[in-house]
């Protein structure tokens, strides 16, 4: 099992091919009320690879995100139209529990927000609710591995008992995505999740995204064109609702082939 | 001149010194004069407005408490043999001299003597009515003198008028803390005089309340015990009875409010259940005694349970719908102020919304929730009119809901309504059953204060 997991990124080349797409967004529209906020997104995202949603705030990364693991339910006035598969089933399907689908597309926030619990109990809240784990032995293991994965294990294995929120930010960051992998997601949403860190915690955040590729499929949005370019394979741009265009990382931030692109990029506007 | 016209007048010169310094300030401008006044024209004429009004307002109150004074002290001179008499007959002559002035009615027959020190005595309340009128009105003036020869160019009079506004404000606020302090005073003297009459160890752990005492030598079945305790376990009784209605309710219906109900349905209900606070608590009384006190008793006879007509359940029951408000409405604010990303990042776990509402909010609200309780049992305890409605007055020492309890709250009613004299164990009994309550209900919102303050200090 770990040696199939870790031969996965040598599988997983930039360059994809549909076969193993693991979303795909066909002619999705999202409307808040009558105001329409993303408009025909047809985006496939591949597995084992971190993609990066850029563009101005308001031009509907975000809620293109939200939409993955349909955390827009919460939202009384939202309306998503169009096609969204994971793994070619698709998530809006009456027939598709959303709680099993946000076992598969964990998420990760902007703010950390760790549960008011333990250390532990914030990594062994997802586990404890979806059943995944049988016993007292077999939860500690999960909590330990999805700690070490996360990189905050040797800070904190002597407290786990004491309260997430005494954290420091980056510390309850890491925290956070450690909650998220515990549930053993296949896809992890991250949104802007560095913009509240200073740029050490952000440093070491950047690198577990790049370590938890191998086992994960990333979208994460971010206003950062620097982690964008660091962290990220493809790069998805959006603007006024639009995605604009998207590719790998390299080509976009060095021969875009729209001028927003271009312009954003460079600082022109945005 | 009445008192009233003296207060006409200064309110007159208080505006006239407004007037005055705003357009003094503002001439100041017009004359050409170089550089920028210091403050605002309002405040030059808020400052002399002020400099009018509290210096008079000072002199007045200081004079109101001294003229009594001296005109009693004067007064008792004319009074034949004030010096050899005791403080009781002295007063009450003083008083006889008092309503004489006044033109009321005296204790007795009016002799020649009290006659004299009455005519005396309403020249004197004369003479100062009339010194009052003409020093607080010169005190105005000179003030309003003073302070105008101070506005200038650079005079500082915003900065004055916020240090007197200042002031004020902390007046205002002692005199609420005062009047509070003098209130739990009172209480704290009448207690030590009762418990000079009664131990207080009978009177905290004694298991019978009777506090009918005798009157006169022989009369019958007025022994008087000061026992508490059968007052204190029928509060509590009830107090328990109404936190099992208002806790589970209250709570049900603020979860429901917050994370449930639609804004529109919110919007409704919520103001609706506030009503129920809005109900006056005699309202409820009669609700209880007349309505659910009966049915209960019906319905303990077709049970085949004793339940008496008055009864410890129909009270709680009651109180226990008046307090849902409190519970419901706190613990929906607590609730709601949870951050709207701890439910994210629960939903994005895939938990499920009663999930998230009892493994993530309501561990996140507890702290709020348990506040809000302790502040309503609080309540509760203080609750009067209900308990004197539908509880009854029977000091029965039992755990039986079915049976008639007394509460704290209305042996004090009993024990004050009527006509009492001040010297007696029953009447100080009042006082020092207020006590008891006082520190109960202290030592509630005491603890609730903290709970909900250690909440806040943890998101904000």
């Amino acid at each position: 099992m770990s040696i199939s997991t870790q031969e996965k990124p040598a599988v997983a080349s930039p360059k994809t091919s549909s076969s193993d797409v693991k979303i795909a967004a066909k002619d999705v529209c999202v409307f808040y009320g009558e105001k329409q906020a993303l408009f025909n997104v047809n985006l496939d995202i591949a597995a084992n690879q971190v993609i990066s949603l850029i563009g101005p705030s308001g031009c509907g990364k975000s809620t293109f995100l939200r939409s993955i693991n349909r955390m827009n339910d919460v939202v009384p006035s939202c309306r998503v139209e169009g096609l969204i598969t994971l793994e070619g089933q698709d998530i809006y399907d009456p027939e598709i529990d959303v709680v099993e689908l946000r076992a598969r597309v964990g998420m990760v926030f902007q703010k950390p927000n760790p549960f008011p619990k333990s250390i532990y109990d914030n990594v062994a809240y997802g586990p404890r609710i979806h059943g995944q784990a049988t016993g007292k032995a077999e939860l500690d293991e999960i909590v330990e591995r999805s700690l070490q994965r996360a990189g905050l294990w040797n800070e904190v294995k002597d407290r786990l008992e004491s309260p997430g929120t005494g954290l420091s930010g980056g510390q309850q960051q890491r925290l956070c995505i450690a909650r998220a992998i515990a549930v053993s997601p296949e896809v992890i949403l991250m949104d802007e999740p560095c913009s509240a860190l200073d740029p050490i915690a952000t440093a070491r955040v950047e690198e577990l995204i790049d370590e938890l590729r191998q086992n994960f499929t990333i979208v994460i949005v971010t206003h950062s064109m620097q982690q964008a370019a660091r962290v990220s394979q493809r790069t998805a741009f959006f603007h006024l609702g639009i995605l604009v265009e998207e590719g790998d990382t390299d080509q976009i931030f060095t021969r875009p082939s729209d001028e927003r692109t271009q312009d954003y990029i460079t600082g022109r506007f945005g | 001149m009445s008192h009233s016209l003296i207060f006409a007048v200064l309110i007159v010169l208080t505006l006239i010194g407004y007037y005055f310094g705003r357009s003094q300030a503002t001439g100041i401008l017009r004359s050409g004069t170089t550089g920028k006044l210091h403050s605002l024209p309002f405040y030059h004429g808020a400052y002399l407005a002020f400099m009018v009004l509290l210096p008079a307002m000072g002199f007045i109150i200081t004079w109101l408490v001294i003229s009594p004074m001296l005109a009693d002290h004067f007064m008792a001179q004319y009074i034949p043999g004030a010096a050899t008499m005791d403080a009781a007959t002295l007063g009450l002559k003083m008083s006889d001299v008092r309503n004489m002035a006044n033109g009321g009615i005296t204790s007795g027959a009016v002799d020649e003597a009290t006659q004299i020190a009455a005519d005396f005595y309403s020249r004197f309340n004369q003479i100062s009515l009339w010194l009052l009128s003409v020093c607080s009105i010169a005190v105005a003036i000179a003030s309003f003198h003073f302070g105008r020869k101070l506005i200038a160019l650079r005079f500082r009079a915003r900065n004055h008028v916020e240090k007197i506004v200042r002031v004020i404000m902390i007046v205002a606020s002692m005199i609420a803390i005062l009047t509070t302090l003098g209130i739990v005073l009172s209480l704290i003297f009448e207690t030590l005089r009762f418990l000079q009459k009664v131990p207080l160890a009978d009177f905290l752990f004694g298991l019978k309340w009777s506090p009918q005492t005798a009157m006169r030598p022989g009369q019958i079945g007025s022994s008087g015990a000061f026992g508490m305790l059968p007052l204190l376990a029928g509060t509590f009784l009830i107090t328990l009875i109404a936190m099992s209605v208002a806790v589970p309710l209250g709570l049900y219906a603020a979860i429901y409010m917050s994370e449930y109900a639609t804004p529109r349905i919110r919007g409704i209900a919520k103001p609706v259940l506030e009503v129920l606070a809005g109900i006056p608590t005699v309202v409820y009384g009669f609700f209880a005694a007349l309505t659910v006190a009966p049915m209960l008793r019906d319905l303990g006879v077709e049970l085949g349970w004793v339940i008496s007509a008055e009864s410890a359940l129909a009270a709680g029951l009651v109180m226990g719908v008046m307090i849902i408000p409190f519970v419901s409405s706190l613990s929906d604010d607590v609730i709601n102020s949870v951050p709207q990303t701890l439910r994210d990042g629960a939903y994005a776990l895939g938990a499920t919304k009663s999930e998230t509402i009892k493994q993530v909010i309501l561990p996140a609200a507890l702290p709020g929730i348990v506040g809000s309780v302790l502040l309503a049992i609080s309540r509760a305890v203080g609750e009067t009119m209900i308990v004197v409605m539908a509880a009854g007055l029977a000091a029965n020492l039992t755990a039986n809901p079915f049976e008639a309890v007394t509460t704290v709250t209305v042996q004090i009613v009993t024990l004050l309504v009527g006509d009492q004299e001040f010297d007696s164990a029953k009447t100080l009994a009042a006082f020092a059953l207020g006590l008891v309550l006082f520190v109960i209900t202290l030592g509630l919102n005491v603890i609730a204060l903290y709970v909900v303050r250690r909440y806040r200090e943890q998101y904000d």
